[in-house]
């Protein structure tokens, strides 16, 4: 059972998925509360990505459960599925913006899709979430004009267009300098609690994703190897955390590649 | 031989696979037809990009290959004393066979290679799935419309090719060998005929049209989404298609002149 299921908004209950031979996920389970910002973290390669993808419905758990406010997202027909991705943000590593269209456009396009509103209105809606990622004045810009961290808020402000009930962050931190990381950090935290969102950052970029967040779920190797507050996670005895969270070279999760002994190795031939 | 039989089994089924993909990829994009009323403009931009672009390269090569058709069909001719039949010649080569065929393959080279990259570009860039998370079906907002702008541009580029080309034949027949204007004209007038010749024409032009346009947007929608990828994909569109035009216009040529 999902624990909480009042506050809870996202309940994944027992989910395993491989991809060919390799299994990504073995028997997880989580819950996101409403209104927090939960942190997933874990080391590259253990299926962090493809988690988000799992919860928003572009990939099939091979078994479990993965409940969205309330629905079983892998049972739901094409048209459910963009029904409820109405309601989740979704922030890509890259920005994935349409590069195709200048930075007005881009935030507009949910809001002329999904929406009948005036051009004045869009417009408006437009200019107002571009203000609250400071780029008002950047409006005119195609994406190829914009840096890395430029072109994140403009995702973000595309993602909070249609004033979703969640958003989901792949990666948010990864490249950016120290003052595109500081301002994103402070926007997701600002944002997810003046819009009263639920947040869910995927990262591997610990002090700043520890430092706005309510709670920190550990993933590797399939599984959850810890999960509290960062207070919490600080003080657990887990190795698997404890090498996470300090960086360590060499741990649980082992600084070698499988192969065979070194010495065998070099002189076998 | 075990181990050479199970990769040709392999690549066998991974084929069929994909053809059954590729079908099942055109049938959604049929359905989702409707969507070009409310996504009008699109489809305008995307005749101006498949279709008004690639003009200048149309006009030119039609142009040269009417030279070359009147220059080759005035030596042949002339040995029969049959030069004042050059029209029909020329004619009858380019709207039967080379309009169409031709231009099929210029244009796979051009729009077709280029909606290939821009669509595995955009899925290598996440274009394709952060609109999948925006509830935009990628299908509806970016391959149906590329997918009619490209049916709809073949005909009318096939038809701009095999006018030039006609006056390519007429320039360098009548205004460089001295054929007689009168009978170059009155002769392809007799016997060019609409329904047989013209209308199979078009026709042929709107099946190279839907199967170039096809393989173009699914190469690029089936494709790995590397740099390596989305080269192989441009590729594999561009060599797809010249070997589905030449296959299907024998069929097609045997269908409509085999009688």
């Amino acid at each position: 059972m999902c624990q909480d299921p009042q506050n809870s908004i996202i309940c994944i209950q027992g989910l395993t998925f491989s991809r060919g031979q390799r299994r990504i996920f073995d028997q997880v389970s989580l819950t996101i509360r409403r209104g927090s910002v939960t942190a997933i973290m874990g080391p590259s390669g253990t299926g962090k990505t493809t988690l988000l993808k799992l919860i928003a419905g572009q990939l099939k758990p091979d078994a479990g459960s993965i409940k969205v406010l309330d629905q079983e997202v892998s049972t739901l027909s094409h048209r459910a599925l963009y029904e409820l991705r109405k309601s989740i943000g979704m922030l890509f590593q890259t920005g994935a913006l349409l590069t195709d269209l200048c930075v007005f456009d881009n935030v507009a396009f949910p809001l002329r899709e999904h929406t009948r509103l005036p051009e004045s209105m869009i417009r408006t809606l437009v200019l107002m979430k571009l203000e609250a990622v400071g780029l008002r004045g950047a409006q005119h810009l195609m994406p190829a004009e914009l840096s890395g961290g430029m072109a994140r808020r403009v995702a973000l402000a595309r993602a909070i267009a249609l004033d979703p009930l969640m958003i989901l962050y792949d990666e948010p931190f990864t490249g950016q300098d120290p003052i595109s990381m500081g301002v994103l950090v402070r926007l997701i935290r600002t944002l997810n609690d003046t819009l009263g969102l639920t947040s869910v950052i995927v990262s591997h970029d610990v002090q700043e994703t520890a430092s706005i967040s309510d709670y920190i779920y550990v993933l590797s190797q399939g599984k959850v190897v810890g999960q509290g507050t960062p207070e919490e996670l600080e003080n657990t005895p887990s190795p698997w955390v404890e090498q996470f969270l300090h960086g360590l070279p060499d741990g649980p999760s082992p600084f070698h590649y499988p192969a065979p002994s070194y010495a065998e190795d070099l002189l076998g031939c | 031989m075990l181990k050479g039989l199970h990769r040709l089994g392999q690549l066998t089924l991974a084929a069929f696979a994909k053809l059954g993909r590729a079908h099942l990829f055109l049938l959604q994009a049929l359905a989702a037809s409707w969507e070009l009323v409310p996504r009008f403009p699109l489809l305008i931009r995307q005749m101006y990009v498949v279709g008004v672009l690639s003009i200048l390269l149309i006009a030119l090569s039609g142009l040269f290959v009417g030279m070359v058709l009147g220059l080759q069909g005035y030596n042949v001719l002339s040995d029969f004393g049959a030069e004042e039949s050059l029209g029909v010649m020329v004619a009858a080569s380019l709207v039967r066979e080379l309009g169409p065929v031709v231009t099929a393959l210029l244009f796979s080279g051009r729009a077709g290679s280029a909606l290939t990259a821009e669509i595995g570009l955009m899925k290598a860039t996440e274009q394709l799935s952060g609109m999948e998370m925006m509830a935009v079906d990628p299908v509806r907002y970016v391959i149906v419309p590329r997918l009619y702008a490209g049916i709809l541009s073949m005909p009318l580029l096939a038809g701009l090719f095999t006018y030039i080309g006609i006056y390519g034949g007429y320039f360098v027949g009548v205004g460089l060998l001295g054929v007689d204007e009168g009978s170059f004209w009155s002769q392809m007038q007799a016997t060019i005929d609409f329904r047989e010749d013209i209308l199979n024409s078009v026709i042929k032009s709107l099946v190279f049209g839907i199967i170039v346009t096809w393989i173009a947007v699914f190469e690029g929608y089936d494709a790995v989404p590397t740099a390596e990828g989305v080269s192989r994909a441009t590729t594999r569109s561009v060599v797809y298609s010249a070997f589905a035009v030449l296959g299907s216009d024998f069929i097609l040529t045997a269908l409509m002149f085999g009688d």
